[in-house]
């Protein structure tokens, strides 16, 4: 075996070596959350988050805006404070309602943000006033179950 | 005499530990030698391109093959399983996690030490059998520089590419059975994927295991076919202690940086 055609076979070796890495970041997985993007933060106040995790997708219209950065408890108005870091050039209204929501019935947890016809827009920093807690299933199939029961005693 | 008993198990246990102590002193001993020879080794370029070809060009079709079976397998077990929740169409996020995170780079070191390294500890026990490292040294050759720190960078090079050539052809494979065979729908496959893998840290956590697995699999290599009786039976011996020794090390060292890894994903 002489040296040019051991030269030859480690460059293909190479090539395809780092061709499969490239492969695995863009095809397999999803690149774009190296991407470091300028992103602002903003906050939300939450009675019962529900499962919401860390690193959660935001979204506007079904669109990935943004991501939770930081979950805490508040002890004082015991709410769950969600901070998010939005896409710097997505922009929201002052009266911007955030929501928790499932994708399907078993799906991932995620924050619904759906704009308001306000033409402030929130800051950095800023605090998104009106949010809708996560629909916890047993809670709602508990009431369920009370207004059946009050329905039919009243029969 | 129970007395004599004692003190002959006491005695073979002591032996014991102290051998298996000052192995690993010289093994750590002869790793920071061969790091300390290795600008001069890695300055004649082509001795270690060389060894990439020998561990690594030529381990290429085992390891994609294996990766294309593992992957179709895990297709048809991962569809039959995630098909009872009725989650069938989550099969690309769950062959590709496996792949990246754990099968890619412990199944590719795992063929990679029985294909690449016991050759390495062969090829070496036997140029101590035949005198070819006296002979070096007395020609005032470091065979250090000169025959060990090639392959032990040959081995880290080849290991991380390989163990990611093997997930590609893994995922491939499931891609196969799932989409072709068994008529999942191809974008909820790939979607889904996409979806749930991330860059960092799933696929740099993979790639640092395929390196910790590179170094591991080359030294154990390497420093047994140095440590070799110069013997027939010495260099059969340090073979099969190479690859008993290297699949322990990958399987053990797995579990560790696995722990440190996904520590937070648990939670």
């Amino acid at each position: 075996m002489n040296r040019a055609t051991i030269d030859l076979w480690v460059g293909i070796f190479v090539f395809i070596g780092i061709g499969a890495i490239v492969f695995l970041a863009l095809k397999v997985g999803n690149l774009t959350s190296l991407q470091t993007t300028p992103t602002y933060r903003l906050e939300a106040a939450f009675d019962n988050i529900g499962g919401l995790k860390l690193r959660a997708p935001v979204k506007a219209a079904g669109v990935v805006v943004g991501r939770v950065d930081v979950i805490r408890f508040d002890p004082k108005t015991y709410q769950a404070l969600v901070g998010v870091r939005i896409d710097q050039g997505v922009q929201f209204s002052k009266d911007t309602i955030a929501s928790i929501l499932t994708s399907g019935l078993l799906g991932e947890v995620y924050i619904g943000l759906d704009s308001g016809g306000d033409t402030a827009m929130l800051a950095d920093g800023g605090r998104i006033a009106k949010t809708q807690s996560a629909v916890v299933l047993e809670k709602l199939i508990g009431q369920f179950l009370f207004d059946k029961a009050s329905t039919g005693g009243a029969k | 005499m129970p007395a004599d008993t004692i003190a002959f198990v006491l005695r073979r246990v002591g032996r014991a530990t102290q051998n298996s102590i000052s192995r690993l002193g010289f093994a750590a001993r002869f790793f920071a030698l061969v790091l300390y020879h290795s600008p001069a080794a890695l300055r004649r370029v082509q001795l270690t391109l060389r060894e990439v070809y020998f561990s690594g060009v030529l381990s290429l079709v085992i390891i994609c093959v294996s990766g294309l079976f593992v992957g179709m397998v895990l297709g048809l077990q991962g569809y039959d399983s995630l098909n009872k929740y009725g989650a069938g169409d989550s099969l690309g996020i769950f062959v590709g996690l496996s792949l990246v995170r754990e099968l890619g780079p412990v199944v590719a070191g795992l063929l990679f030490a029985s294909r690449a390294g016991s050759a390495i500890t062969a090829e070496i026990g036997l140029m101590k059998t035949t005198e070819q490292i006296a002979a070096m040294e007395m020609m005032a050759v470091d065979p250090l520089a000169r025959v060990i720190a090639p392959r032990f960078w040959g081995g880290v090079l080849s290991m991380p590419l390989l163990a990611a050539m093997f997930s590609v052809m893994g995922v491939f494979g499931a891609y196969i059975v799932g989409v072709r065979l068994i008529g999942l729908d191809s974008g909820s496959f790939w979607g889904n994927m996409q979806g749930g893998i991330d860059f960092w840290p799933d696929i740099t956590n993979g790639i640092i295991k395929s390196i910790v697995f590179g170094v591991a699999v080359s030294l154990i290599a390497v420093f047994e076919g140095y440590d070799a009786k110069p013997t027939a039976e010495g260099v059969s011996t340090a073979t099969t202690r190479t690859v008993v020794g290297a699949s322990l090390a990958i399987l053990a060292l797995d579990f560790v940086l696995t722990v440190f890894m996904f520590r937070g994903a648990a939670s």
